[in-house]
């Protein structure tokens, strides 16, 4: 018998992370079917309750390995619907309110062309669920991107409110990117072990699909100046404690009951 | 039901005899139950009342969107949450087949928008009453796509092609929908007193709106009579209601539940229930713009539209542009 001298992987850094991605998940997916049948074109609610339907697919994976990994018998719906925003890990971007459609557009693009690379690289995943979980996310991962991309193009290089509507945007949501990229003991951790890329080594591509997709789309690019973070270690902001007010309601006002 | 007293413009429905040729070839092919298609003949009432149809079957498919939407970020678990979304996500899907169905007889899915918005073109009254509780959901699953399916079955078969492909389609789905609408209530029934109480109102509250989808009785009505020789309608509106008491009572019943009709009584000879008669009054209201939900339900159309012009302008003028650098870069190439 052939004795595994790997380490194990640090079963705590592992679901935090897990919650990291599946609170990212849960939130956006929040957001975005907020906008069912309010959109302004029938094959937007289409593509947006379909990008939700996503979003909400993916919470449920990462959560429910999450879960076991804890290994304390909560289940992905457990660590949706019964902890507090302190609890949550999501970026700050994700809950940002929907604003404009343009506004939510580019939040989404921000987003997506992150989450292409990073469900891309974790394919190679030293942990096998992982990977397995982040081939599945990829190719919805990248539809995603594809089309929010087109649209930040189009309404760029489009008439002169759609561009003014979308530089606003980019504008308000870019303070907000500079937490995609941030690392803590977690992610220094579980990139040591393989299990994950160093978040800083997807920042080159980020940049370079954001400045691609922005100079078609005929927006500037802002200044790096300060940065907002705080949601992956549970400081969160104002907004938070509504989305989860709406969507633990049920779970919240009967306690225990099985839907 | 979706579409509820489509009007046919016809005073009465003409005989064989009293048709000139070109129609009565038309009305022949339909008498063999053949299909009619976009680019062949057909009497100008005919595309008309399949306009209104179609387009008001349209609207009520995206306007249907909405009382569901509602509960897309209070739904009780992730499971539950995604089978709302992937429901709503098909009832705009079915608008989508419907607005194009409609679009073949010539009219465009923007002046049917403007029909919408501007009242001038209705949508099905059960929309106009508002989803209060998690049960509504489900109650709006096995109700009211159940009510949909009694109506759209029949309409697979109807003589206008693109609208009966279109209904084959969408009864696939709608299926579906009701058969998890059913899940999420037993699951609930089966669950606390307050689940099951819960469950209870939202009966109480969908099952005369849900009888009043079908429309008042039409057995006297010249349009009802003029649909059906075209075709567009099999049966009527009370043959369907009657199907319907049929097929969902017992249903209710497996689910402990009171249906909230005195009259509703089991009748041996006709093999089919006995039950009271709608809230015509109540309809009449719904459908002139008094229900509950009416003013919400259009300004939430509207809103949308009107918020999303800059974003369709947008993509027009991209196009335009698009074009016009294909056009100059040729040019530069000869
Ligand atoms: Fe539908
Ligand atoms: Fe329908
Ligand atoms: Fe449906």
């Amino acid at each position: 018998m052939e004795l595994d001298l790997k380490p194990a992987v640090d079963q705590s850094a592992l679901f935090a992370f897990l919650v990291r991605l599946g609170d990212n998940a849960l939130i956006l997916g929040h957001r975005v079917s907020e906008w069912c049948g309010h959109s302004p074109a029938l094959e937007e609610d289409i593509a947006l309750s379909n990008t939700a339907l996503d979003l909400i697919g993916q919470t449920q994976l990462w959560l429910g390995l999450a879960g076991e990994i804890e290994g304390q018998g909560r289940s992905a719906d457990d660590l949706a619907y019964l902890r507090d925003g302190y609890e949550f890990r999501n970026i700050l971007l994700v809950e940002r309110p929907n604003g404009d459609f343009g506004k939510t557009l580019m939040r989404q693009f921000l987003f997506d062309a992150w989450h292409y690379l990073l469900m891309k690289a974790l394919q190679n995943s030293s942990e096998r669920r992982i990977a397995e979980i982040a081939e599945k996310a990829f190719k919805e991962v990248a539809y995603h991107l594809e089309r929010s991309q087109d649209l930040v193009i189009r309404l760029g290089d489009g008439t002169d409110e759609s561009h003014r509507r979308m530089q606003a945007a980019l504008n308000d949501l870019w303070p907000y990117t500079g937490e995609l990229f941030a690392s803590d003991d977690v992610e220094q951790t579980l990139s040591a072990a393989g299990v994950i890329p160093h978040p800083q080594s997807l920042k080159s591509g980020w940049d370079e699909i954001v400045s691609t997709t922005l100079s078609e789309a005929t927006l500037q690019k802002p200044d790096d100046g300060y940065m907002h973070k705080g949601g992956r270690r549970g400081v969160h902001t104002e907004h938070l404690g509504f989305i989860l007010t709406e969507m633990q309601f049920l779970q919240r006002a009967y306690p225990g009951a099985v839907w | 039901m979706y579409a509820q007293m489509v009007k046919t413009d016809a005073a009465r429905v003409r005989s064989l005899d009293e048709m000139d040729p070109v129609e009565r070839a038309f009305q022949e092919r339909v008498d063999a139950g053949q299909k009619i298609e976009p680019k062949e003949w057909m009497p100008e009432g005919y595309r008309k009342t399949l306009v209104r149809q179609i387009s008001q079957h349209a609207h009520s498919e995206i306007v249907g969107q909405l009382p569901e939407g509602n509960w897309i970020t209070r739904a009780p678990t992730l499971e539950r949450k995604a089978i709302l979304l992937a429901k709503v996500q098909d009832e705009a899907g079915h608008g989508l087949y419907l607005y194009c169905a409609a679009e073949t007889l010539g009219v465009s899915r923007d002046e049917m928008y403007e029909q919408l918005h501007s009242g001038k073109a209705k949508y099905s009254s059960i929309f106009n009453y508002p989803t209060l509780t998690w049960a509504d959901i489900g109650a709006i699953g096995w109700l009211v796509d159940g009510a949909a399916i009694m109506n759209q079955v029949p309409l697979q078969r109807c003589s206008y092609g693109p609208y009966s492909r279109a209904m084959i389609r969408i009864c696939k789905e709608e299926s579906f929908h009701q058969r998890q609408g059913y899940d999420a209530l037993m699951r609930m029934v089966k669950g606390t007193p307050a689940q099951k109480a819960m469950v209870q109102d939202a009966l109480n509250r969908w099952w005369w709106p849900s009888l009043m989808m079908f429309g008042p009785s039409d057995d006297a009505s010249v349009h009802s009579a003029q649909s059906m020789a075209w075709r567009i309608k099999q049966n009527s509106n009370d043959e369907l209601r009657q199907k319907f008491v049929d097929q969902t009572v017992p249903q209710a019943k497996y689910l402990g539940l009171t249906v909230p009709d005195p009259d509703l009584k089991w009748n041996e000879e006709k093999g089919g229930y006995d039950f009271g008669e709608p809230d015509w009054e109540e309809f009449f209201n719904v459908i002139a713009g008094n229900g509950p939900c009416n003013a919400e339900r259009l300004n939430a159309r509207k809103k949308a539209w009107d918020d999303g012009a800059w974003f369709r302008d947008g993509l027009t003028a991209h196009a335009n542009k698009m074009a016009d650098r294909r056009t100059a870069s040729k040019i530069a190439a000869e």
